[in-house]
């Protein structure tokens, strides 16, 4: 049977008992098996048991199916969904300081105020930008800033959920 | 009614219906042993070395289908049984091994003999806990149990901190395991297994690939009878062995690396290939684009994750074994009777063929004892009715090739991870399974080494396990390959420097005999097979002998050099 071997990014939901360890056996799992882990988000879902896992991979198809497959036989795995099949919204955030002194203070206003970014704080040489979008939108403001020099930064992994059933 | 950690402990083994388990004590399992002692329904076997407690369960466990168990210390006596958990993951084997812990408010802190033996063995388990509370203490190993002998089996390892043994409380003992997430799929989906009868029914040249899921599944007579409806030839792993009979028509002995030629050669060429319960291990597909290679692929195994793993299967089938076979016979039942052994005849003829070509074989002498000699002999001698377990390299090949294994659950051996020294240890755990039973570990003069100190559990408990060295003063694979591969440069694999065999027998109260000459090696089986006590046969072989056919690593299998 011809297998796709081209690589694609996949974003994928992964339910898991909220205890102790459990991320560990996740990430064991990617590192033991040469599985690659591009980002990785993690935090309690409505159900205080169960912690909702956002991972974005990358892999051939029948690679992808591994990491899937693999995940379910974790013993404290309830569920996995690959959103890249589904339609699917994703979001990443950023927190990035940018210098910001005389005449690029209002240029850095004008990129924030373009990309729908909030400033979350000043200092006179410097505003403190929250961004928050698709990961190409988060690389095309980065790629705006960096002309006024980034001073400090820290951007999440993807979230990603999937689309409400419109009928 | 109150009961400590410890008391809830082997009231839950008792619930398991444990009888015999292997272990070691140590500061941090001492509340567990002294518990013991007012448990007369637990027979205790005290190891000398952890490594070898595993092991013996992993034997007890393959020989009496129940979940084996091994209970040791914390710090070194917890890492000693990575070999055997690691060993026992590879090959899906049931059992449960607990560790001590140091006291909950110390784990952390580097305390004496601590080490996090759940992260150790996170990826060498199926499963694993640390108990944190007592309150938990009797669900986790009911369901580390659940766990281990359900769907694909495996080792699941329990952490006991020495303040959970040692606290009370008035336990509850669940009566029904349910995990919402783990339901292993049994049920093999009927749409899926009438889609691969109906390409097996129409396949010219089908071949059955089986493995370890047969025997797991207890699918021996399910699989005999789905073969000799349909007359299709069967092959097996190593792990597979036994799970069809090795002296029936329809065998082709082992494929892979030391695989039989004919059955390497029918699975080239073969046009429909059945795989149950194996997953395409590198040693049987050798290099994978030349694997069966027109051959349209059905596979069935109970772990989703081993389906199209190393090799795209074309209709995948997820459930027990024994389910799929089951409903196959039944399909088979309902169809027109057609005359399979007239339709088979000239496929079968074909393999006939190859393996009249190239039989095993080796060459033999009247000077020099023959390793593969040694095993016939066994066989011969015991009727093929004895458990058989090996160390790893040549005398497991060999033993492998040599012994028509006729029955399921008589042949242990590490065979996913390899593990030299397990063989022992291993026929130990399967003689207090099968205490009348004939049980030889086939060794070599390294691997015994290893567990060499079990000597003393056998004659404490007088297990009269045989252990049947193929001693050829060389670690035989590897000198093998530095023969073939690496133009004879020995290096390091000369273990000439040995004990005598016969003399350490003896220092450990056991017997020790030795054949050097071909004439001796019957009498020597005979007379150990006589004493009701363990025996080790020093048997001084040819040293060069290569192990043969042989698939080179990365080469195709159809590219075996031959005896």
């Amino acid at each position: 049977m011809p297998v796709q071997k081209t690589n694609r990014r996949h974003t994928i939901s992964v339910w898991v008992d909220n205890i102790p360890g459990v991320l560990s056996r996740v990430t064991g799992l990617f590192s033991g098996r040469g599985f690659n882990i591009e980002s990785l988000c993690v935090a309690e879902t409505m159900d205080p048991e169960v912690s909702r896992i956002t991972l974005v991979t990358s892999g051939d198809e029948q690679i992808i199916e591994q990491i899937i497959k693999q995940l379910r036989k974790l013993i404290n795995t309830v569920k996995v969904v690959d959103l890249s099949e589904l339609d699917h919204v994703e979001r990443e955030m950023a927190l990035v300081t940018v210098k910001a002194e005389d005449k690029s203070r209002a240029e850095v206003l004008r990129i924030a105020d373009i990309f729908r970014c909030r400033v979350v704080d000043v200092s006179p040489t410097t505003y403190t930008l929250e961004i928050t979008g698709t990961h190409e939108k988060l690389q095309a403001v980065l790629g705006l800033l960096k002309g006024h020099g980034i001073l400090d930064i820290v951007r999440s992994g993807s979230l990603a959920i999937q689309r409400a059933k419109k009928d | 009614m109150k009961m400590t950690g410890a008391q809830i402990i082997l009231e839950c083994l008792k619930r398991e219906g444990v009888k015999h388990i292997f272990g070691y004590p140590g500061g941090a399992v001492i509340d567990i042993y002294d518990e013991l002692t007012r448990t007369p329904e637990i027979k205790h076997y005290l190891v000398r070395h952890e490594q070898a407690a595993v092991h013996a369960a992993d034997g007890y466990a393959r020989a009496s289908d129940k979940v084996g168990v091994a209970l040791v210390t914390s710090g070194p006596g917890a890492t000693n049984t990575v070999t055997g958990i690691a060993s026992a993951y590879m090959d899906s084997i049931p059992i449960v091994v607990f560790t001590g812990q140091v006291p909950t408010h110390l784990i952390g802190n580097d305390a004496f003999q601590e080490v996090d033996i759940v992260g150790i063995t996170r990826p060498c388990t199926k499963h694993n806990y640390l108990v944190t509370d007592i309150r938990q203490l009797a669900r986790t190993i009911h369901e580390a149990f659940y766990i281990a002998r359900s769907g694909r089996p495996g080792p699941v390892l329990v952490d006991l901190p020495k303040n959970i043994q040692q606290a009370s409380i008035v336990p509850e003992f669940p009566t029904e395991i349910k995990i919402k997430s783990y339901n292993p799929t049994i049920q093999a989906n009927p749409r899926q297994v009438k889609r691969a009868l109906d390409l097996i029914l129409e396949a010219k040249q089908p071949v059955l690939y089986t493995g370890g899921g047969i025997i797991h599944a207890n699918a021996s007579q399910e699989l005999l009878k789905f073969a000799e409806a349909l007359q299709i030839p069967v092959t097996s792993t190593l792990m597979g062995l036994g799970g069809f009979p090795g002296i029936h028509p329809l065998w082709m002995g082992m494929l892979g690396m030391h695989g039989t030629y004919c059955a390497n050669m029918a699975v080239a060429n073969s046009d429909v290939l059945i795989a149950i319960g194996a997953r395409f291990d590198d040693r049987v597909t050798g290099r994978l684009d030349a694997f069966a290679p027109n051959a349209k692929i059905i596979h069935i195994d109970i772990d989703p994750s081993s389906i199209s793993k190393n090799v795209v299967v074309h209709i995948p089938i997820v459930g027990d074994c024994k389910n799929a076979l089951h409903q196959l016979n039944n399909l088979i039942q309902k169809l027109p009777p057609r005359d399979w052994a007239q339709e088979r005849q000239e496929w079968l003829a074909r393999i006939k063929e190859w393996d009249r070509k190239h039989p095993l074989k080796y060459k033999k002498s009247k000077d020099v004892i023959k390793p593969q000699f040694v095993v016939e002999k066994l066989w011969e001698i015991t009727g093929g009715d004895a458990y058989i377990t090996t160390e790893v390299g040549q005398n497991q090949m060999w033993a492998a090739q040599f012994f028509k294994f006729k029955e399921a659950r008589h042949f242990m051996t590490s065979g996913g991870l390899g593990a030299m020294g397990y063989g022992f240890p291993a026929a130990m755990g399967v003689q207090v399974a099968k205490p009348d039973a004939t049980v030889i570990d086939i060794a070599g003069d390294g691997s015994i080494l290893m567990n060499i100190q079990e000597l003393t559990t056998v004659v404490e408990n007088n297990l009269p396990v045989k252990i049947a060295i193929l001693n050829n003063a060389y670690l035989g694979m590897v000198r093998q390959w530095q023969q073939l591969m690496y133009e004879r440069r020995y290096s390091q694999t000369d273990l000439s420097a040995q004990p005598d065999f016969v003399k350490l027998a003896e220092a450990f109260g056991a017997v020790g005999l030795r054949a050097t000459k071909p004439e001796e090696v019957e009498p020597v089986i005979r007379k150990a097979m006589e004493i009701k006590r363990p025996v080790v046969m020093d048997f001084v072989v040819d040293r060069e002998e290569c192990v043969m056919p042989m698939v080179p690593p990365g080469k195709a299998t159809h590219e075996m050099l031959l005896a």
